[in-house]
């Protein structure tokens, strides 16, 4: 969780946006995900984002920028309810997975439509590679036949390219593995589950270089099926592998668009001074 | 194969009841644990009371046929436990002498020493000491002092056991403060050209002595209240003896004598008020310090 | 010589002191029991004689052994829901605010407590009640020294387990959540598999406590020297042997005494050894 103080602002009549602010936000057409005039506090009126609305496109890849503190993870948290880990947080306005209020429906339903990656891989050390790609069956207690578990934990590894490196050490446990094999273990876990939307938070920030690779070839093959959300602190990641992009800067959802022309034609200078090194 | 990988509304709500039920079954069990120790105290604080004044602290245990008189006529029994106040304050006391010292110095070896071979078994010592039963230690008080040295049950036997039984949580304290101490302090003081044991003993042991004094603190309060060894050791006396080769007595040895002679019964519980009061004082002192004179680095 | 070696060697010398203390003490107390040993050998530990009649005396440590583990273990028997709780009460759920501070407070009252004032309240408050159900005519015995014991022995059970519980990474407790998972089932498949061996390591320290402890067990065990039928009935613990009949010992009992102080204190030493070697595996 990255600090939060920089955003943390109490929310003005100055925050409802301008015309030619709103203009920057695109809208999106029959979105999976509509997020609604959200706003989000970790306690107090100090909120950590503000006023956020946006629909998030279909199998497409979304990413989220800016700086530290931006609000960028508090976002993701707050699309499958992540955030209410930590006590006090409370937030206005609504996200709407389907025509449903994510606040409306209960918590572990959600996760199960909405799954997460996280910034540092976190397989279950004491479970097996195997259990862990199944951990969001045997976790909510359902049942399955050994044929199907070994089917889903084949599929799932497969998708994320792991198949062949694991497949004779199903019953070992994940920790050995390197930390891309176990940040792409993780993805599988999400994946496993079958869930609309897949949240990555920073997912290659504690990785090396080839291994982000193989993890960005990899969404891009996922966008077939999933609906992809990724926060992340490296423009040229979301330049490479995103469709649309969000800028966030102080709490707030600056810019939003087709991330080939928010990088080379950016409607806010907010937006314009970060992507050119400016701010961040 | 087709998978409905659905969760059924019933599948939740029996996850949530569950997840309900094991939420306050925990909470209920850990607040369960706290009745004894209300019951504990109202039973001391409601029993004890009334025998507690001045002559309390003042005067000697008395023997039984008083206390018998006192009892038929309805009265307090008179006398207190002065002998035992005295009694516990020398051996406690002596125990301390022998065991802080030691246990600082040896500490301070730890901390300096971390990856030394001998360190380490030290430290494995160390932490087998703090397991022996107390009982064991009074043993051990009886075969090395009383024995051979008092040639009959003393003060210092008492001490002997109970210094032993105090040492391990002053080394460990003072090896886990010190060790918590960052390097650059005391790179700087070498900086200074100062020698190697005047950095130790006037920058780097007085940084950590709230560390180290919370750990004599809750060393002293661990023998303060032990019994086992001293009935092994002390043995008790019916007169406020300063001699530490003599027979001694202590406050929670003459509970032991109050609870085994009928008379004095009424006793016990204001003496055991007034042990768990110098207990809670002593815990209440080494939590004080370690706030109070903490340094911060 | 100079300070700075005069220094150098007074540390060094203050932990060969520590290891002659430790090496005294196991010296000593072999050395006391040689006259019983050689009067019984190995039968000593399996002979369940206590016999302290001249011309007939016969001595052996079996009820003692018997009644010290049945004692300790049911005492932990009964701790562990309590003491589970409470860990998971400080280290999980609620780890800041009044009430776990209050409770943080009851817990160091509860190990401030002479082993002789629990005694007291066991005898007087606790065993009227248990004579009273009918579980034992007069109250004492087993079970009721084990009931006080579970209450001693709570603080030591609890605290490493809140330790460890709060060491458990907050990532992977994420990732559960983000699979849906309900709080109950975190703790069950995340928390209890990564803290349980440190949790373990706990009650095994916690058993060593209960092992060794002496006052409440004599004022409530019954002290009876026969082994023990049941749960519900008299016995008598190596420790609570030892503070009742030392003191007028002589001769053949004198070293039969100092043996059961030997097998006490070797039981106590690898019951905290596995405690220990259970931690250390852990933080390696």
């Amino acid at each position: 969780m990255e600090s939060t103080i920089l955003a943390e602002m109490p929310i003005t009549k100055t925050n409802k946006k301008l015309n030619v602010i709103q203009n920057s936000i695109e809208h999106i057409d029959s979105p999976v995900l509509k997020i609604d005039d959200l706003s989000v506090s970790y306690g107090g009126d100090k909120y950590s984002i503000r006023n956020v609305s946006a629909g998030i496109a279909r199998n497409k890849i979304t990413a989220i920028m800016g700086p530290s503190g931006c609000g960028k993870s508090t976002l993701l948290r707050a699309v499958n309810r992540m955030h209410e880990l930590y006590p006090n947080t409370h937030n206005k306005g609504a996200v709407y997975l389907g025509d449903e209020n994510i606040y409306k429906l209960n918590p572990i339903q959600l996760r199960r439509k909405i799954g997460m990656v996280f910034q540092r891989p976190n397989p279950f050390p004491t479970m097996s590679i195997y259990d862990n790609v199944i951990a969001g069956f045997n976790l909510n207690g359902i049942k399955l036949k050994r044929p199907e578990k070994d089917e889903i934990v084949e599929r799932s590894l497969r998708e994320v390219g792991l198949w062949d490196e694991v497949k004779d050490a199903l019953h070992n446990r994940g920790t050995f593995l390197s930390g891309g094999q176990q940040q792409r273990l993780c993805i599988a876990r999400a994946l496993a589950y079958t869930p609309e939307i897949i949240l990555l938070d920073e997912p290659t920030s504690a990785l090396d270089p080839i291994a982000t690779a193989k993890i960005e070839d990899l969404l891009v093959k996922l966008k077939k099926d999933f609906t992809i959300v990724l926060v992340t602190h490296n423009m040229s990641q979301a330049a490479r592998i995103s469709d649309y992009s969000m800028f966030m800067y102080l709490g707030e959802l600056v810019e939003y668009g087709k991330t080939k022309q928010m990088f080379t034609m950016p409607k806010d200078n907010r937006t314009e001074e970060y992507l050119t090194g400016k701010i961040g | 194969m087709n998978i409905s990988t659905e969760i059924s509304d019933r599948n939740i709500k029996r996850r949530l009841l569950k997840d309900k039920i094991f939420t306050y079954g925990m909470i209920s069990f850990a607040f369960l644990s706290s009745i004894p120790l209300f019951l504990i105290l109202y039973e001391l604080i409601l029993k004890g009371y009334k025998q507690i004044n001045i002559n309390f602290l003042f005067e000697v245990a008395p023997d039984t046929m008083d206390a018998m008189i006192a009892v038929s006529n309805h009265e307090i029994i008179p006398g207190g436990i002065a002998n035992g106040i005295v009694g516990t304050l020398i051996i406690v006391g002596l125990a301390s002498i022998i065991a802080i010292p030691l246990g600082i110095i040896c500490g301070t070896y730890l901390s300096e020493n971390a990856e030394d071979r001998f360190a380490g078994i030290v430290r494995f010592i160390v932490d087998m000491l703090q397991g022996v039963p107390s009982i064991v230690l009074g043993v051990i008080g009886y075969i090395w002092i009383v024995k051979p040295v008092t040639g009959g049950f003393s003060a210092l036997a008492g001490s002997i056991a109970l210094s032993i039984m105090m040492l391990p949580s002053i080394v460990r304290s003072t090896e886990e403060t010190l060790k918590m101490i960052p390097i650059s302090l005391k790179e700087a003081a070498l900086s200074l050209g100062v020698p190697y044991h005047r950095v130790m003993l006037k920058v780097v042991i007085p940084t950590g002595i709230s560390g180290i004094l919370t750990g004599v603190m809750l060393g002293i309060s661990r023998i303060a209240g032990e019994t086992a060894p001293l009935m092994l050791t002390a043995l008790g006396s019916t007169a406020i003896q300063t001699n530490i080769t003599q027979p001694t007595s202590a406050i929670p040895l003459l509970v032991w004598e109050f609870y085994n002679d009928p008379n004095l019964v009424s006793m016990i519980w204001s003496a055991s008020l007034l042990l768990l009061i110098l207990i809670l004082c002593l815990n209440l002192g080494a939590k004080a310090i370690a706030k109070k004179w903490k340094v911060q680095y | 010589m100079n300070s700075e070696k005069i220094f150098k060697y007074l540390l060094a010398s203050s932990g060969i002191l520590i290891v002659l203390i430790a090496v005294g003490i196991v010296a000593t107390l072999f050395v006391g029991s040689i006259p019983s040993f050689k009067e019984y050998g190995f039968g000593f530990i399996f002979s369940s004689d206590w016999n302290p009649t001249e011309g007939r005396e016969s001595y052996g440590a079996l009820p003692f052994i018997i009644g010290t583990l049945m004692t300790s273990i049911l005492a932990l028997l009964i701790t562990f829901p309590f003491a589970f709780s409470i860990s998971l009460f400080l280290g999980e759920y609620f780890k800041h605010g009044k009430l776990p501070s209050f409770l943080r407070s009851v817990i160091d009252l509860l190990a401030g407590i002479p082993s002789v004032v629990y005694g007291l309240w066991g005898f007087y408050a606790l065993r009227p009640l248990i004579s009273e159900l009918g579980i034992n005519a007069q109250g004492f015995g087993i079970f009721t020294s084990s009931i006080v014991l579970a209450i001693m022995i709570i603080p030591y059970a609890s605290s490493l387990g809140s330790e460890v519980i709060s060491m458990v990474p907050g990532s992977l407790k994420e990732a559960a959540y983000s699979l849906g998972a309900t709080r109950f089932e975190v703790v069950r498949n995340v928390i209890i598999p990564n803290a349980g061996s440190g949790i373990f390591a706990g009650y095994i320290l916690a058993l060593g406590r209960a092992i060794g402890e002496t006052m409440a067990v004599t004022m409530l065990i019954g002290n009876s020297n026969k082994i023990p039928a049941g749960i519900f009935d008299l016995g008598n613990t190596m420790a609570s042997l030892i503070a009742n009949q030392f003191g007028e010992a002589e001769g053949l009992k004198y070293t039969s005494l100092v043996e059961i102080g030997l097998i006490l204190f070797i039981i106590t030493g690898i019951v905290n050894l596995l405690g220990k070697l259970i931690m250390k595996k852990l933080s390696a």
